[in-house]
């Protein structure tokens, strides 16, 4: 079965290759499957695949991913882009006529607009972005096609955050009607219309007749159906659906793969996504560093990475960056960091002793799961089960994702600890790190912490254009992180997507944010 | 003059235990209660009848079918699955008798007083449990768990415990009030009345003692629709959360994913739950034809 997979997904590389000669057909409805529904319209305020898969397609953003040859870029409502020798000023000139679904024309003023609710949300507007855009110092319009963002100190990241997909560009003048406008409302320039929403069932978006890219959609439409678990599996296996766009299981991909027979494509990733757990740092015990790095020491990383791979779709032990990426720490780096020794019986006495210190070797708290089955559940399983073979009983929340996001980003939230996801739409320490970034400068730091020597060394890289330099701040971010645990990695994902043959045009890379506006995906029927 | 007493031999016919005079006469009952009693044993003594932790994962065990080591195989996690229903029979029939306990207490009393009070009371109760039994039972408990969320207390979620007693209360309030109608129309609730007995009293001690065997039938009966109500909700998503053993979250979750690999992660906690629910419906029918005095003519 393995191995049939294997020589599918061999297979559907080549095709990939082959595919590019493929002239795209135009028609037809794509139905994909989503497994879980948008909390809420607004890009600025999202973290999760279920806003960006059945919402992205409504938009457009400055720049996008270039998916066939990922990490490139390519321009999207930007034509041309230049950056200034000096590194601190960014020139983007717009594509013409480029029309919202209302029929109002796209100008510099909606970037700006876009970008500055971005950066400095209006009061009730939440942006988790905001540290993404912190180094901009100001966005000038001088022309309706032309956008200049001129920046405090340069960013290594900079030019790869106009690419990211949560950038949605919404109308300056709706924002200035009403800030909260993209909270219940979908206008954007996208080569999708918003044709419909049904809660707990379907997401309905139109061909958008004035996309500004001749020829392009090539679909007539798509329908995101809100299914999960082994009723999305079933819905794929008899064609119900086409595709999921997130990721499959190994179990699921080698079920599909004999359901479908020849029809099936199995393309397959490492994936910019860990599972985190953040521990409260503002309620009791978790507020002493000893509590946190026991938790952390007592987790068999490597045994459970081996061993969960079989069964769910995490597969590689990393650090604070993803494995395999240029800067993330190489394998005798975080030998030497705590919880990620091999030795797991020395480090589990560690743990006890530390427990045993803090005053609480008898621990109980409670740990909240989102109630989304894969990875969430066979983590949070491995996890209590690290966590009892140190005495620390573990009792398991599992919420639905509204409830769940809400529980950690309350202002003041009451849960223990919490497994949450890092994911993001590209390799980028700048975004990686910043769950770890103190609360007051991270909207995304659920652990409420404030630790300035970690924002002090986040700053260092971020301004840091010399790769090898950048990569020495970062081992010292990343050493005090792990040292203080706020915030852990447990285990990083890997991406296996299974398609219906019929769907083209869509490529994978390391990250399910992106590539998901649908204008290149076209059916072969 | 003597006076010569001859008394007459009666014959006392030997009394047996209740409960073997049920055996002995209910003898599909009769399996169904063994069944009950052998779940209430193993519930009890689960750490010491079962062969492991069933929380314990062993990753080198995953997937393993039924061998001499595991006999009914192992999970995704490489936990023990008789381990697992054996410490489910707890869940089961903790949350299967309490709620069934409480709805159908509940029901009774309700039922009672509506019968006695009669009148604009009897009207908007039954109004109420109208509304109520518009709802199939698992979506009323859905609904009601859903909106409640989950609240544990010693290891039971007490909102789900709720959840399903709810959807019970108005069918055996229907069942109850029907035969506590009957009884207040007898002399003795009138001379109750009469000697200026309060209500509660006139309630507690005089009537619901008489509805006690239609009470007990349903509390039986009602007993497999919780167990099957707790096993659907946890199948949900709804119920009990991981790692706690469930014989309905055993089927959910990464069972579903791995049926075909490895079947007895479905069939066994499938097997369980069937048993379970046919015990006592079996146990509640033959007690309800015990019971009934017109049966037993």
């Amino acid at each position: 079965m393995k191995l049939s997979a294997l020589l599918l997904s061999a297979a559907a590389f080549a095709v990939a290759g082959a595919m590019a000669a493929e002239t795209p057909k135009t028609g037809g409805v794509l139905k994909f499957a989503v497994s879980a529904e948008p909390p809420n319209f607004d890009c600025a305020a999202q973290t999760s695949f279920a806003f960006i898969h059945p919402i992205r397609p409504h938009y457009n953003t400055l720049l996008k991913f270039d998916t066939a040859n990922y990490p490139a870029i390519k321009g999207d409502l930007a034509e041309s882009w230049s950056m200034s020798k000096d590194g601190l000023t960014y020139t983007f000139k717009l594509r013409k006529g480029v029309k919202f679904h209302d029929g109002s024309t796209l100008s510099s003023e909606d970037i700006r607009a876009t970008y500055e609710r971005l950066r400095n949300p209006p009061p009730g507007v939440r942006s988790v972005r905001q540290a993404s855009y912190a180094d901009i110092d100001a966005i000038e319009t001088p022309d309706p096609l032309t956008v200049v963002f001129r920046l405090k100190k340069r960013n290594a990241a900079m030019l790869t955050n106009f690419a990211s997909p949560w950038d949605c560009i919404y109308s300056a003048a709706k924002l200035k009607q009403d800030p909260k406008f993209p909270e219940r409302n979908i206008m954007g320039t996208g080569p999708f219309t918003f044709a419909g929403y049904v809660a707990g069932s379907h997401w309905t978006g139109r061909r958008f007749e004035n996309y500004f890219e001749k020829g392009k959609p090539y679909l007539n439409g798509y329908v995101a159906i809100f299914i999960s678990g082994a009723p999305m599996v079933n819905a794929l296996a008899a064609g119900e659906v086409l595709t999921e766009f997130r990721g499959q299981s190994p179990a699921d991909r080698d079920r599909l793969v004999k359901a479908l027979g020849d029809k099936a494509v199995v393309q397959e990733s490492p994936w910019v996504c860990s599972l985190v757990v953040t521990f409260n740092t503002r309620k009791k015990p978790f507020d002493d560093a000893r509590v946190r790095r026991a938790l952390s020491l007592a987790i068999d990383r490597w045994g459970g990475a081996q061993a969960l791979s079989k069964v769910a779709l995490v597969r590689d032990v990393g650090g604070l960056l993803r494995p395999g990426y240029d800067l993330a720490a190489s394998e005798k780096e975080l030998l030497t960091y705590p919880g990620f020794s091999r030795d797991i019986n020395a480090s589990r006495a560690e743990a006890r002793r530390l427990l045993k210190e803090a005053g609480v070797p008898n621990l109980s708290f409670a740990l909240t799961n989102r109630n989304v089955a894969m990875p969430y559940t066979p983590v949070g399983v491995f996890l209590i089960d690290q966590w009892r073979q140190i005495g620390v009983n573990v009792k398991h929340e599992q919420l639905e994702t509204r409830l769940y996001l809400a529980a950690q980003q309350r202002d003041n939230p009451t849960f223990d600890a919490a497994l949450d996801f890092n994911c993001d739409f590209m390799d980028e320490p700048n975004l990686q790190l910043q769950k770890y970034l103190s609360r007051d400068r991270s909207p995304i730091n659920y652990a409420q912490q404030t630790d300035r020597v970690l924002d002090d060394l986040f700053d260092k890289q971020s301004g840091e254009l010399d790769k090898k330099k950048r990569y020495a701040i970062i081992r010292e971010f990343e050493k005090r992180a792990l040292e203080q645990a706020y915030t852990i990695p447990t285990i990083w994902w890997h991406r296996i997507i299974v398609q219906d043959r019929r769907v083209k045009g869509w490529n994978i890379t390391p990250s399910h944010y992106v590539g998901q506006d649908l204008a290149d995906v076209w059916l072969d029927q | 003059m003597s006076t010569a007493i001859n008394a007459i031999a009666y014959k006392v016919p030997k009394r047996r235990h209740a409960v073997l005079l049920f055996m002995m006469q209910q003898p599909l009952g009769a399996a169904g209660l063994v069944v009950i009693v052998l779940m209430g044993i193993f519930a009890a003594l689960a750490p010491w009848a079962a062969p492991y932790d069933p929380l314990t994962v062993d990753y080198g065990a995953m997937l393993a079918p039924p061998s001499a080591g595991h006999w009914l195989g192992t999970d995704s996690f490489g936990r023990d699955v008789a381990s697992r229903i054996i410490y489910g029979a707890r869940t089961a029939l903790a949350i299967g008798f309490i709620a069934s306990f409480l709805g159908s207490t509940l029901g009774a009393v309700i039922g009672v007083a509506s019968a006695y009070f009669g009148g604009k009371t009897d009207l908007i109760i039954q109004g109420v449990m109208d509304v109520l039994l518009s709802f199939p039972i698992i979506v009323l408990a859905i609904t009601v768990v859903a909106v409640l969320g989950n609240y544990v207390v010693l290891g039971i979620d007490v909102n789900l415990i709720v959840a399903i007693a709810i959807p019970m209360l108005p069918r055996v309030e229907r069942v109850v009030r029907a035969s506590a109608l009957a009884i207040r129309e007898l002399p003795y609730v009138d001379a109750a009345r009469a000697a200026g007995y309060s209500h509660t009293r006139i309630i507690f001690r005089h009537i619901m003692p008489n509805v006690v065997a239609p009470y007990l039938i349903l509390l039986t009966a009602f007993v497999a629709q919780a167990i099957l109500a707790e096993a659907s909700l946890s199948f949900l998503g709804l119920g009990v959360t991981e790692p706690t053993p469930s014989w309905g979250l055993m089927l959910s979750g990464a069972a579903a994913d791995f049926y075909q690999q490895a079947p007895w992660m479905i069939v066994f906690p499938g097997i369980a739950i069937s048993l379970g629910v046919f015990a006592f419906n079996l146990f509640g029918d033959s007690l309800r034809d015990w019971l009934d005095p017109k049966i037993k003519l």
